[in-house]
């Protein structure tokens, strides 16, 4: 029998993928291993020089993905570009060669980047809000930003405020802009050149975009996590205002996966960790509003990739209330079985090999693993196999097993 | 007003606590008295902590109070005689890790439960644990991590707490989101806390 070709082969890909989020049945369990520094370690190189050359990058994810032949591929996009970084001064982050080491993985710096004062700006105009108060204080090339009129004051005679772009702060934040700009078109010129060798080979992207919940939009890089999970109890009503806002925001970012052969946003969940909330304040706070987004995206044609974090079965019981078969729930390190009896028939699952089973383990003990899976999550559908949690160090003979076994083990019968 | 105190700070109402402790102060009420409150009030939250009727929220606005409080009550304290700890725990989050946030409610749950705590922060290379096991002499040490890259950074730690002939004088304790009782094995340590009511349990079992 001849060969398959690339476009054959990326057509079951991308079939097998939508068939199993869509809770159909799929030919077999689509598996793959959604990395964020593994294939640089596999290839020989630290992830200092995968985020500062982007050629070395693409080599690094086509050997991955030559060796293990996974279903979907995320490709270098997690290599972010160091260069920008340092163009734009990235204040509260740190990565390999900037406050880590070379092979350490980039971690953002928690902290206050808006005031709880500040709450009613963000509600009345966000955009002013980010560009002039929370860009400088992220980013020290755009300091010069806080000098910007507030555009909604442009009309007539807005234009005689441009007296601001003459200033040393403001032509300084100009031409480092310009400067970032031009890496961040490099970056992504390499990004996209990478996806269009790996479908010349057969191999589907694994996201067509991403987002975060309204709560961790606000969260995450704004209020600063100390500071919104106690909002939850200091200013309840204003923070129901903003993630008003937040969820507008949430739904206009996630809505560019839509007409994507495999329209996976992905939505990187941080906040609703159990310890950081009780049920209530995650019924509140969290769920209303996560839930509204995930029915916008929905709606627009976006399959919602909802990447919970850690144990999140306490969640389990609030959280089913969507649509049959448009929304894919990462398991983490929640109960699989758990997650498959609570929420099988609404969600695909997604998940979840543990990390130091790869890590540490051996080929026999990942595969005994996978088969538990795909037994019992696996029935009639609805899973998709991967790591626990985003793969940065593992055996790539525990890798080859968890997607070799799976291609054997997980067709359906 | 000192059981009003004690409901105003454990019930979360900030500012009828601040309120409670000047107007006390104002009235010449012993300093000693509003920590004294503050200490039974932490209590409580602790004990709600456990009971998984307060999470985080509670205990960052109960560390925010205690702090205020004790800004405002301590520079009229006389001098004390230390404390009676349970025992001394030291705690950090190990080398090319930032997270804290963990860690952080660890060493209020300690602190709540009367063991004395030395948090030496985040990104703490191995020879950081060692030399503070040396100079504080904690029975109980306790690792956090959050990344799959911490794995090794806690079998490294554990590997240079043996080298420098002080394993046998402390029981380590990780925790972490991705961490778990098969991670603990491979690092060496004694065992693995799902969450801070967990710590503080296997801290006191150590103690017998």
């Amino acid at each position: 029998m001849a060969a398959k070709s690339p476009q054959q082969l990326y057509d079951e890909r991308v079939k097998r993928t939508l068939d199993a989020a869509a809770l159909r049945v799929p030919d077999r369990v689509p598996v793959f291993g959604p990395y964020q520094k593994y294939p640089y370690g596999f290839a020989g190189v630290t992830f200092r020089q995968a985020m500062e050359d982007y050629a070395c990058a693409r080599a690094a994810c086509h050997k991955f993905l030559d060796y293990f032949q996974p279903d979907l591929d995320f490709g270098p996009v997690f290599a972010y570009p160091s260069k920008a970084m340092e163009i734009l001064g990235w204040k509260a982050f740190k990565w390999p060669g900037h406050g880590l080491g070379d092979d350490n993985m980039y971690q953002y710096v928690d902290g206050e980047y808006m005031k709880a004062e500040e709450y009613d700006d963000f509600i009345y105009d966000p955009s002013d809000f980010m560009m002039r108060v929370w860009a400088p204080r992220q980013f020290s090339a755009l300091e010069g930003y806080s000098k910007f009129v507030p555009w909604r004051r442009f009309m007539w005679s807005g234009w005689m405020n441009f007296g601001f772009f003459d200033t040393a702060e403001m032509r300084k934040s100009m031409e480092l802009s310009i400067q970032g700009g031009e890496e961040m078109n490099r970056w992504w010129g390499s990004q996209a050149q990478y996806w269009d060798e790996i479908k010349a080979k057969g191999f589907p992207l694994a996201f067509a975009g991403w987002d975060w919940p309204p709560f961790d939009i606000l969260g995450d890089t704004m209020r600063g996590t100390p500071q919104i999970l106690a909002d939850m109890r200091r200013r309840p009503s204003k923070l129901h205002d903003a993630l008003k806002v937040a969820t507008k925001i949430f739904i206009e970012y996630g809505s560019g996966a839509a007409g994507a052969p495999v329209p996976f946003t992905w939505v990187w969940v941080h906040k609703s960790t159990r310890e950081f909330m009780s049920p209530a304040q995650f019924k509140e706070f969290y769920w209303p509003y996560l839930r509204e987004g995930i029915l916008a995206l929905v709606e627009k044609g976006v399959i919602p990739v909802i990447y919970w974090e850690a144990n999140w079965e306490s969640r389990m019981e609030f959280i089913g209330d969507l649509p049959k078969g448009k929304v894919v729930y990462h398991l983490s390190t929640s109960d699989p079985q758990k997650a498959k009896s609570m929420l099988g028939d609404t969600v695909c699952l997604m998940g979840n090999v543990p990390n130091i089973m790869l890590h540490s383990g051996t080929p026999d003990d990942v595969r005994s693993y996978c088969k538990k899976l795909i037994d019992t999550v696996g029935k009639n559908g609805g899973f998709i196999m991967d790591s626990a949690v985003m793969l940065d160090e593992a055996k790539p003979e525990n890798l080859k097993a968890m997607i070799d076994f799976t291609k054997e083990y997980g067709v359906y019968r | 007003m000192k059981e009003r105190l004690v409901a105003a700070i454990s019930d979360m109402q900030e500012e009828e606590a601040i309120r409670l402790v000047n107007e006390m102060l104002a009235a010449g009420t012993d300093p000693q008295l509003i920590l004294d409150a503050s200490r039974e009030a932490m209590t409580i939250v602790g004990n709600r902590y456990e009971r998984k009727e307060y999470f985080l929220p509670e205990l960052i606005i109960a560390g925010d109070l205690l702090k205020a409080i004790g800004a405002l009550v301590k520079p009229k304290l006389k001098a004390q005689g230390p404390g009676k700890a349970l025992g001394k725990v030291l705690l950090g989050t190990v080398a090319g890790d930032i997270h804290d946030i963990g860690k952080d409610v660890v060493g209020f749950m300690l602190d709540v439960n009367n063991f004395e705590v030395r948090d030496i922060g985040v990104d703490q290379p191995a020879e950081a644990f060692v030399k503070s096991i040396q100079e504080f002499k904690p029975t109980i040490v306790g690792m956090s991590g959050f990344l799959t890259q911490a794995f090794d950074q806690m079998k490294r730690t554990v590997a240079a707490i043996q080298d420098a002939g002080l394993r046998d004088r402390v029981k380590i304790m990780i925790g972490g989101a991705i961490m778990d009782s098969s991670v603990a094995q491979y690092v060496g340590a004694d065992a693995y806390g799902a969450d801070a009511t967990a710590a503080v349990k296997l801290a006191k079992g150590w103690l017998a």
